[in-house]
């Protein structure tokens, strides 16, 4: 089978869905079922307030700190607890170590699940079909779609997500970063890379 | 069940579409997800029935439609079916039944989100499978709720952790009884999932976190399939 581009999106008209929407949110409103506040709140939550920037920081830590790095991958709980992060689609945390032998890399063939504590909510392609269906397959043709080159030897660990436990990667530090502090490291590390879909590099 | 959302391994999707890198497309996808955990939060139903009700969408209609649709059709699944809302209400948007104010109040969101919804629950049971044992996937297919992938049914696979018991995904969404249950982290070469041929193989492996009755250990499975060799000749 050839690659095929063609992208499977046969969405219905936006119109009739916001329609939908719209009414499911009145009716529970009038019911007093949910409060408007309430949907905004949790909106602007995972919009705003909860994201990547929390999971950067643990990476940059463990890079700088190698008793935080031992405790986050002993207990990564605990460990993202220090820096006042946890809760919900974050219950059960565990942190894989990439080396330049392993590579890891998350997915959640059965539906979405995340850590959102750490990482906020998935990017759309983390959601949809062709991830689902083939980061647990063809690893190594996703990794070089994302643009990353794994040598033939580097062992590829994929992990599904089918119970409560959430993983974070914590990538490789680039080389050449002996100078930078922990907060100028955390620019460095992207969303893709603590999904184990990309490595860092020394510049954004 | 193994629906359309069994995806592991699935070929023709093509592509990955990164086009859209953040969550959110749509306004109205902003407000399912706000209508979804806000109704979560009325404690009528749990995570698992939230995802059986998702997965119960019709194969061709969940393929062919944005994530979030399978939130919304979850929702309106959900809420009819706990008696929340009338499919009368949902048709016509209009009040027309008893209901309990229950709204959650926004100064509550945090502390509820803080929290989650841990899933450990204390052992009832000693774990069978210790680290290092091979365990094969036991060929179920119930027609509700599992978290076993169809793509490791039947497959080998070593233990290289021991989650403690969690909460049992299949009896919480059937009854919503909290049953604990040992969870495994399990590794299965790429080979033996995807055959000998696989893209990756001899250089990739595959971890999934398994509740303990969907294993039996090998050496069970291959007993079994010594007597069922055997079988014929005894007769």
């Amino acid at each position: 089978m050839g690659t095929e581009t063609e992208h499977h999106h046969h969405h219905k008209p936006v119109s009739e869905i916001e329609e939908r929407v719209k009414k499911l949110e009145a009716l529970l409103v009038e019911k007093k079922l949910v409060d408007p506040r309430t949907l905004d709140q949790l909106v602007d939550t995972y919009e705003h307030r909860v994201g990547p920037k929390n999971g950067a920081s643990v990476v940059a830590k463990a890079w700088v700190d190698e008793n935080y790095r031992d405790r986050l991958l002993a207990d990564a709980n605990a460990a993202i607890a220090e820096l006042g992060y946890g809760g919900r689609q974050g219950e059960h945390m565990v942190c894989v170590e990439n080396t330049p032998t392993v590579h890891n890399m998350v997915v959640c063939t059965l539906c979405s699940c995340y850590p959102w504590p750490v990482l906020g909510l998935p990017p759309a392609w983390y959601k949809a079909s062709s991830y689902r269906a083939r980061a647990v397959s063809e690893p190594r043709s996703v990794l070089e779609e994302f643009g990353v080159n794994l040598d033939q030897q580097v062992e590829i660990r994929v992990w599904d997500s089918t119970a409560e436990i959430r993983y974070l990667v914590l990538p490789m530090r680039p080389d050449n970063t002996e100078h930078l502090d922990e907060s100028a490291l955390a620019e460095l590390v992207s969303r893709d890379s603590m999904i184990g879909v990309a490595t860092v590099a020394a510049t954004v | 069940m193994n629906g359309a959302h069994d995806l592991g391994g699935k070929h023709g999707f093509g592509d990955i579409d990164r086009s859209q890198t953040e969550n959110f497309a749509h306004e109205w996808e902003e407000k399912v997800f706000g209508l979804t955990l806000a109704c979560g939060m009325l404690g009528k139903w749990n995570l698992d029935q939230s995802r059986f009700a998702r997965e119960s969408t019709d194969p061709a209609e969940y393929l062919a439609s944005g994530y979030y649709e399978h939130w919304l059709h979850g929702l309106e699944l959900l809420l009819v079916e706990q008696g929340v809302v009338t499919s009368d209400e949902l048709r016509s948007g209009s009040v027309n039944s008893a209901h309990q104010p229950s709204a959650v109040a926004p100064e509550k969101v945090a502390a509820i989100l803080a929290t989650g919804a841990p899933t450990q629950l204390p052992d009832t049971t000693q774990p069978r499978f210790k680290i290092n044992d091979q365990v094969v996937v036991i060929n179920r297919n119930p027609r509700t709720h599992t978290r076993a992938p169809a793509y490791v049914m039947g497959r080998v696979g070593t233990v290289i952790s021991h989650h403690g018991s969690h909460i049992y995904a299949d009896e919480h969404a059937a009854t919503a009884v909290k049953q604990a249950r040992h969870l495994y982290g399990v590794r299965f070469e790429a080979t033996e999932l995807w055959g000998k041929d696989c893209e990756t193989k001899g250089t990739s492996a595959v971890f999934l976190d398994l509740f303990e009755p969907y294993l039996i250990s090998l050496a069970d499975h291959v007993m079994r399939l010594n007597i069922h060799i055997a079988g014929p000749a005894d007769e």
